[in-house]
């Protein structure tokens, strides 16, 4: 405990790295998965290539994908940009079957419904389809968020990992309350997270509480 | 691409430290660390889907693991157990055992009431439900558990280099302490390579182990239609 108190402000600057490096991706991964997940959604051939790529991109040991991507990207080995990139693969690997999930549940009545009122295929998707299917993309979002966190800490091993230096730092030097620190900062951001992305998730679709009120309402 | 040059090297394949034996090293804890994993996870999987007591911590456990950060698990029992491959092992059974215990848990829980009533009916105990009815069914997400579970050890296992286990993850963690990235590209495209190889090989098997009538594809939907056609004309007849 004392090691944590001496050493606020080292674990406030590996905070901020850590939520910087582990979030941006989340970001980054989300914007690209949509499109992907779209697509894929509507070409049946399109479907099982993406799905199956993201599957593959998925297996891929952190580790490796960390220090591998240089070597596509021609980006230097040690540059925080690969642990950045490599977590908005993962992202996207995990995001896009989502997303296409999530767009092949909205009931045809609502598309219909939305085309009926003269939406054209743009609008259609940016207004009905994609608000309808925010609750099944949100619950891959929170798993995609968490993992992230957990995973920047892998990247400490080749030097940039947020507060994974924490335990790099305390193997090197034996300092087991420094490991542990580490350890309980990353689930307590894990958790923080995954709340508030819950309450986003909330705020972004009021009708479904509408809804629920209403079917208590019929049942009390 | 001078990895290119590492990976092919003749040097580098055979004699200590080469690439088929950190292969087989990196296969081997993957391997030890299953084994103990699914002898832990499957019998208290069951137990806990076929009497219904504690879903909830099974479940509890399987989300809480994807915020652990494995370096940091890996490094505390190093630094409690001592150097060896005694701590990287406990490690990475914890992390293997709650998606094995998911699987089983949820495969057996999700059994179909009315197959475990069929075969109440036919006069079948407890005991011969369990293996004869729940397990065989639950085969799908059982293996779909050891599945995910296999990646995250290869995973782990890696990164266990940086606590002194072998296998091919010590391309990496050697390679970058001598400033020699060829050694550490090829490394984690070793890496990449088992994992996707390994997930391949277990898809197969599962394809092998689990029943025809439970696997997605054509047999399934007919199975399924045929099913929903009955319970129409049940309803129409109720």
């Amino acid at each position: 405990m004392n090691w944590v108190i001496e050493n606020l402000g080292f674990i406030a600057s590996l905070l901020t790295d850590h939520i910087v490096f582990s979030l941006v991706p989340v970001v980054i991964g989300l914007v690209i998965a949509v499109p992907l997940g779209w697509l894929a959604n509507r070409a049946g051939f399109g479907r099982a290539v993406v799905v199956n790529l993201a599957g593959l991109l998925y297996t891929i040991p952190s580790l490796a994908l960390f220090v591998f991507l240089p070597a596509i990207l021609g980006t230097g080995i040690l540059d925080p940009v690969n642990v950045i990139v490599a977590l908005s693969v993962y992202t996207v690997a995990l995001l896009v079957r989502t997303v296409a999930d999530a767009l092949e549940a909205v009931p045809p009545l609502v598309v219909d419904a939305a085309t009926a009122m003269g939406f054209k295929p743009f609008r259609r998707f940016v207004a009905a389809e994609l608000p309808i299917s925010v609750p099944v993309i949100l619950a891959g979002v929170r798993v995609a968020a968490v993992s992230s966190i957990s995973l920047v800490t892998v990247g400490s091993v080749i030097g940039f990992g947020g507060l994974g230096q924490m335990f790099t730092d305390g193997f090197q030097r034996s300092i087991t309350a420094e490991v542990v620190a580490g350890i309980v900062l990353v689930v307590v951001l894990a958790l923080v997270v995954d709340g508030i992305l819950l309450l986003i998730g909330r705020l972004l679709t009021p009708w479904d509480r509408a809804a629920r009120a209403v079917a208590q309402g019929a049942t009390a | 691409m001078n990895f290119l040059g590492w990976l092919f090297d003749p040097a580098h394949w055979s004699g200590a430290g080469s690439i088929p034996q950190r292969l087989v090293e990196h296969i081997g804890y993957t391997a030890l660390t299953m084994l103990i994993a699914i002898v832990i996870a499957v019998p208290l999987g069951a137990w806990i889907g076929h009497t219904g007591k504690g879903g909830f911590l099974v479940v509890g456990s399987a989300n809480g693991l994807r915020a652990l950060p494995t370096l940091g698990v890996l490094i505390l029992l190093v630094q409690w157990i001592g150097l060896g491959i005694v701590g990287p092992l406990i490690a990475l059974v914890l992390l293997a055992v709650p998606p094995v215990l998911a699987g089983t848990y949820a495969g057996v829980r999700n059994v179909d009431a009315s197959v475990v009533d069929a075969a109440r009916g036919m006069g079948m105990r407890g005991r011969e439900i369990l293996f004869g009815v729940e397990l065989p069914n639950a085969l799908p997400l059982i293996t779909g558990g050891v599945r995910s579970s296999v990646l995250q050890v290869i995973s782990t296992a890696t990164i266990a280099a940086y606590v002194g286990l072998n296998g091919l993850g010590r391309y990496i963690i050697d390679g970058l302490s001598t400033r020699d990235f060829p050694q550490m590209i090829a490394g984690s495209i070793l890496v990449a390579l088992l994992a996707v190889v390994a997930d391949l090989v277990l898809a197969g098997l599962q394809k092998l182990l689990v029943s025809p009538g439970l696997q997605t594809g054509g047999t399934t939907r007919r199975v399924r239609a045929l099913a929903t056609r009955s319970t129409d004309t049940a309803a129409q007849a109720a």
